[in-house]
């Protein structure tokens, strides 16, 4: 297998076009991440930030463009590769995706004991380790369904990284956390990528978070990249986009209403309204 | 002319489902197979769902098996009497068992508790993202989640049979001996002279294995491609009932004919 050099991009989008039957979520999308960055992909409910990480771990296709990641072709990828590439990644979904038949414990057990032959010790050994790390050591014998929501998100964040990963993706890490688990996730993300020298990929829509850890900040909207740039940098611009994105306002180049289309003119008819 | 063509299109694309319902099972059962090695390198993922779809099935198979064994030997004493032959009761209730009644009656009751619970869980394991999270983990599902649980159901099939069948036996014997007074020894040495091991004990066991394969491939198979909805999960629960229990009885009748034919 390929290693990509140290200061070489970790993940390389260029002039990627990506989308789901007839429907073109995102086009003409350019990004660069290298090892030890954490970049944060920001844009509304709908824009295609999913679909930008669904890409990176190969689980689309890109329609134009090619997608890089540890230096190669992901659409060349398959079988085998595919699985190497992916076991140098970890991912964070954005609802934990816990395997519920697996206490706390096992759950972050579950990429060691698929990937790697360690005993049995070691294995107890790195996962508390991994727990501890997330403030959830105590938790380890608990059942899935026994913990909270935001407890979840950190167990999910302790089996993403239990193998180190040289690429970490996170899912809307923030989403319905309390301003107490919001603040420690932010800082254990940055953290993480720190201490394993990662490159991190961070979709959300939250400002102030992301950019208080971020070290780039990419804008999509409108199907495709609006901005780029460090979150000092963005804060600072005057584009109309940037600024209605980051200011919450309803108003502004990006609409907030869902278009009219034939088929609602069509329902609507239907329910007797012309 | 086009309400004709309209029929025509629908049987057309009906058969059309069908068939490719059915090579898509065919291929879940290859694809699981191929990935089976799982089951000896790693004997406690299998041992795990055995106890999943064995133990917790064991209450209603017993249960069953013996309200099943009282009325056989019920209805058996009520037939054999009018011929003065009811020290047969033990051969009659034993055939019935070991031949027929064991295999599907478990089979049929392993769909609706063992099957829908097989179909909910992947469909629910889907709908949470477990299965897309285990393919970015770069662990195949088919291999993890698929084939423990098929051999689970395979291996568990054929014991809940057993036990079934001797639960059954059982309760023939309580009706026929303890309560109608039947003479004991008759009733075994009836049992132990006419039931033959090959032709009647190892068929039923292999008709038993057949619908372990069966029902639990078409639990796997729905749950695995149900819609990841709680409406999606709510059908493909009830199209493992339906499905299976169809599936085995269309497959008694054939084995039946085979098996026994003089």
């Amino acid at each position: 297998m390929n290693q990509a050099a140290p200061s070489s991009p970790i993940v390389k989008f260029d002039g990627v076009s990506l989308g789901y039957g007839d429907f073109t979520v995102l086009h003409d999308v350019d990004l660069e991440i290298l090892p030890g960055q954490v970049v944060a992909v920001m844009g509304g409910s709908g824009s295609g930030k999913t679909t930008l990480l669904r890409a990176t771990t190969g689980q689309l296709a890109a329609r134009a463009g090619r997608v890089e990641v540890f230096g190669r072709d992901m659409a060349t990828l398959h079988g085998e590769a595919l699985r190497e590439a992916r076991q140098r990644m970890g991912v964070l979904f954005q609802a934990g995706a816990l395997f519920t038949d697996l206490d706390v414990f096992e759950n972050v057990a579950f990429p060691l004991r698929e990937h790697t032959c360690i005993s049995e010790h070691q294995i107890l050994e790195r996962v508390l380790d991994k727990l501890q790390a997330v403030g959830l050591r105590q938790a380890a014998h608990l059942r899935i369904s026994e913990i909270s929501g935001g407890m979840a998100r950190r167990v999910a964040l302790a089996r993403a990284v239990v193998l180190e990963p040289e690429l970490m993706l996170y899912d809307e890490p923030f989403a319905g956390l309390d301003p107490i688990s919001l603040g420690v996730t932010a800082q254990l993300i940055r953290n993480m990528t720190d201490q394993l020298g990662c490159a991190t990929i961070l979709i959300t829509h939250d400002v102030a978070e992301s950019f208080a850890i971020a070290d780039q900040v990419y804008l999509i909207g409108q199907r495709t990249l609006i901005a780029r740039g460090t979150p000092e940098a963005l804060s600072a611009s005057t584009d109309a986009y940037v600024r209605q994105f980051l200011d919450g306002q309803p108003d502004g180049p990006i609409a907030f209403r869902y278009p009219d289309t034939p088929a609602f003119q069509q329902w609507l008819a239907s329910k007797g309204r012309p | 002319m086009n309400g004709l063509t309209s029929r025509i299109t629908a049987l057309g694309r009906g058969f059309l489902s069908a068939v490719t319902g059915l090579g898509a099972f065919a291929r879940l059962l290859a694809a699981i197979l191929a990935r089976s090695g799982v089951a000896l390198r790693r004997p406690r993922l299998v041992s795990q769902q055995i106890h999943f779809i064995g133990n917790h099935s064991l209450l209603i198979i017993g249960v069953s098996g013996l309200f099943v064994g009282f009325v056989l030997g019920l209805q058996g004493y009520y037939t054999l009497n009018r011929y003065g032959s009811e020290e047969a009761l033990g051969l009659l209730v034993a055939l019935s068992l070991t031949r027929e009644l064991g295999p599907v009656v478990t089979a049929l009751l392993f769909a609706g508790r063992a099957g829908t619970s097989l179909t909910a869980e992947i469909g629910l394991m889907k709908a949470g993202e477990q299965i897309a999270a285990m393919e970015v983990m770069a662990v195949d599902p088919v291999r993890r989640v698929l084939a423990p649980r098929f051999w689970g159901g395979v291996i568990a099939m054929p014991v809940l049979a057993a036990v079934f069948s001797m639960v059954g036996v059982l309760g023939g014997w309580f009706v026929g001996v303890v309560l109608i007074g039947i003479d004991p020894g008759a009733f075994w040495s009836q049992m132990q002279s006419g039931v033959d091991v090959v032709k009647d004990v190892a068929n039923g066991v292999f008709k038993s294995l057949v619908f372990g394969v069966v029902v639990t491939l078409i639990a796997l198979y729905q749950g695995w491609t149900a819609r990841a909805t709680p409406e999606g999960v709510s059908r493909a629960t009830t199209r493992t009932v339906v499905d299976g229990a169809l599936a085995v009885l269309g497959l008694d009748f054939l084995m039946t004919a085979l098996m026994f034919a003089n």
